[in-house]
């Protein structure tokens, strides 16, 4: 055997490899198995919760196995790989058998297939074949796209024939797989997928990406002018809605209302209603308590402020607010968090937490005075994801695609029927029977119907 | 005044009595409760159908008004309505009451899990489901859902038929020839996969509206996925030599466990459609 043809040989088995039914099925279920994993393990979360959750044995191998972020994997990505490959090359393998089924050279139909049709239907009438003929081939004609009429040694067959075009179908649905994977890459390639948490009256000009540390340059000024939540009498929220600006410098070039399903949609940039939160506005109370003598001092401070405390104790930091301090593993809601300056510059600033649902908090630490916070007035934030997605057209044809192709693979035939007149007697036997190119059950009564209906024919006929 | 959630639960006895003449004509061979079934199960699911009408009324009536597709009991009696409808054509399509034996208890199922279980009171619809999409999104899925729960039924004849080698006799003698039971679960399936493959579109688009992106591993998109995978499998399968009858019953088993699944299991997992 000579090198080419052994190259031959392995080429037409890795193409036969590719193009194989079964590589499909076996792809289709690993796909299907494996993605289970992703919907049991929460996916992209913290590694020091996986850690916990999983133990120290199981979360090495997981990690190893991409398991917290499966859809990503290189293996789920193989798959996936093997998904488009298989579609390809099973469509290439197939499509000039099918286009030499929709384009014949010659249209070949062979008799013995109808006549030994377990559907067929057989009757016999008074009416000479030539007149039967005449009137089934212009029914037949009206019917059926491609219409041949042959001599038989005692009659004649009439052969009709219809939706060759629709083993093309299952081509459109391969077709619209591919263009939504084409869709997705783009998307992944070219797209991102970013959040913000804009405060009222504050703008962004760029914003954090959701799947690394980057930030994305916008091409315009987002600013946040107003956040809104209705609720319905129930007490159940009815909509959020943050009224927005787009700035170019410091020009107010459009103003939107963007909701819950009613996104913005500006210069290629997507920005979508996600979440919200409220934060202090301006100006609030801080409260200073000797816990000896029970003297209260008051002051007002707004966040980033500097506090003299009472009798030179020195400066308190407002640097945060939180909507949820963690404090030994309880959530104990929102609170403000503090900086204390030492007086004398020795001894080392310390930080304070003072949550809002606990004015006493702050007597555990013991220090000179016991803080708290009143009189908060909030504003709100609202929380916005924005997007860019290229892919997004593509992917949206393909879903029309896949639906006609759906629609057509599975509820339209390629269909060819045959009648056969043999003259006996004087009396004209009739056959009848449709063939199509996947056997279903619909087919019998469709020829039942089909034969019902030629009978009406010649009734009509005689009549 | 007669409120839709008193009559749904009317609806679902007439279900079960229906379930029990089909049984009944097929056990005894009988064909006046074949007949009755049949009758019962017009007018289940012609109450099913008023009563999802009335329950619309009555949102309206409440000042909330929208389409009664929102949440679990609203989806089930829809879905008891899919598959009894599904059933009928199927019935009178083929002339066969044997899958009535199977298709009706699983509506009267769907209906009384939800007397049982599921809070029927008609709530405001939250921002998040404000949208033209849901009802495309819930009635493609449903129907689609129907498709799989009547192939589901066929796939439990074609065991039942097969256990006992395909011979004619006793309670199989009704049940069609395997290759018809076949043919009926490959139809079944075809039916409900285009509709699934709709129903993920719609909710797909809706999702980018919503959420700024049409596709994001989300769990009940995933098993969505995954039941879309089974039957696309399954219809493969079919090609391949030697995959007929059996091996498709399985696979249309499988494929109904992850429909069910995807249905009420994800409420179990987080994710953005637990609110169900």
């Amino acid at each position: 055997m000579n090198k080419s043809v052994r190259f031959e040989n392995f080429t037409n088995r890795v193409w036969k490899f590719f193009a194989s039914v079964k590589l499909s099925v076996v792809v289709l279920l690993s796909l299907a198995a494996t993605s289970i994993i992703g919907t049991v393990i929460p996916q992209n979360a913290n590694p020091m919760m996986y850690l916990q959750k999983y133990g120290e044995t199981l979360y090495p191998i997981f990690n190893a196995l991409d398991f917290f972020d499966m859809y990503h994997a290189w293996w789920f990505r193989l798959l996936l790989g093997l998904l488009t490959v298989n579609i390809i090359i099973c469509s290439i393998d197939r499509l000039s058998s099918t286009w030499k089924i929709i384009f014949p050279k010659k249209i070949n139909f062979r008799a013995g297939r109808f006549r030994k049709s377990a559907n067929r239907v057989e009757w016999a009438s008074d009416i000479p074949s030539n007149q039967l003929k005449n009137a089934y081939e212009s029914y037949i004609g009206r019917h059926f796209r491609h219409i041949t009429v042959q001599k038989t040694d005692n009659g004649l067959l009439i052969f009709g024939e219809k939706g060759r075009w629709t083993r093309l179908g299952v081509y459109a649905v391969h077709l619209s797989i591919l263009l939504l994977v084409i869709g997705g890459l783009i998307g992944s390639l070219y797209g991102f997928e970013g959040f913000a948490n804009i405060a009222e009256g504050e703008s962004i000009k760029s914003v954090p990406l959701k799947n690394n540390n980057q930030e994305r340059e916008l091409p315009f000024t987002l600013r946040c002018d107003e956040f809104s939540i209705s609720h319905y009498d129930s007490g159940m929220p009815k909509e959020y809605r943050s009224t927005v600006s787009i700035l170019n410098g410091q020009k107010v070039i459009h103003k939107a209302d963007i909701r819950v399903n009613d996104p913005l949609r500006y210069q290629g940039i997507n920005i979508f209603q996600s979440s919200y939160g409220r934060i202090p506005a301006d100006s609030f109370t801080i409260l200073f308590t000797d816990p000896d003598s029970g003297m209260e001092y008051e002051k007002r401070a707004s966040i980033g402020s500097r506090i003299k405390m009472p009798s030179n104790k020195g400066t308190l930091v407002i640097e945060d607010f939180t909507t949820g301090f963690s404090f030994h593993g309880h959530n104990i809601g929102e609170a403000f968090l503090c900086q204390k300056i030492p007086a004398d510059n020795k001894a080392d600033t310390s930080n304070i937490v003072i949550p809002l649902s606990y004015p006493r908090f702050d007597r555990m630490r013991g220090g000179d005075f016991a803080i708290s916070i009143k009189d908060v007035e909030f504003g709100y934030y609202t929380g916005l994801q924005i997007t860019r997605d290229p892919g997004v057209p593509i992917v949206y044809v393909g879903f029309i695609i896949i639906t006609i192709g759906c629609y057509i693979t599975f509820f339209m035939l390629h269909k060819q029927v045959c009648v056969e007149l043999t003259e006996q007697n004087g009396r004209t036997n009739v056959m009848l029977a449709c063939v199509s190119g996947k056997n279903r059950p619909g087919m019998k009564t469709a020829t039942r119907r089909l034969a019902n209906r030629l009978q009406n024919l010649q009734n009509m006929d005689e009549r | 005044m007669i409120t839709s959630s008193i009559l749904l639960s009317i609806i679902t006895f007439v279900y079960g009595l229906a379930a029990l003449l089909y049984i009944c004509a097929w056990v005894f061979k009988k064909e006046l409760p074949g007949r009755l079934a049949t009758a019962t199960t017009v007018i289940a699911a012609s109450g099913n159908f008023i009563g999802i009408i009335l329950r619309w009324i009555e949102s309206y009536q409440q000042g909330i008004g929208h389409a009664p597709l929102s949440n679990l009991y609203e989806s089930l009696v829809f879905f008891a309505f899919c598959i009894a409808v599904l059933y009928l054509f199927l019935e009178f399509r083929y002339k066969l009451r044997v899958i009535g034996v199977v298709a009706t208890p699983l509506a009267f199922l769907a209906m009384a899990y939800t007397s049982l279980r599921v809070d029927s009171t008609i709530e405001p619809l939250i921002p998040a489901l404000q949208s033209n999409w849901l009802i495309a999104h819930v009635i493609t899925c449903f129907v689609g859902y129907a498709g799989f729960a009547v192939a589901f039924g066929i796939s439990i004849l074609y065991f039942i038929k097969s256990s006992r080698g395909g011979l004619n006799g006793g309670f199989t003698s009704k049940i069609p020839h395997v290759d018809m039971l076949d043919e009926l679960t490959h139809q079944m399936v075809m039916f409900g996969f285009l509709f699934l493959s709709v129903g993920i579109i719609t909710g797909a688009v809706w999702a980018n509206q919503a959420w700024g992106r049409y596709w994001g591993w989300d769990p009940k998109e995933t098993w969505s996925l995954i039941t879309w995978l089974i039957y696309a499998s399954l219809l493969h399968a079919r090609l391949m030599r030697g995959w007929t009858g059996k091996k498709i019953a399985v696979l249309s088993f499988a494929g109904f466990v992850a429909v069910i699944f995807t249905y009420f299991g994800v409420n179990l997992l987080p994710g953005l459609h637990s609110y169900q």
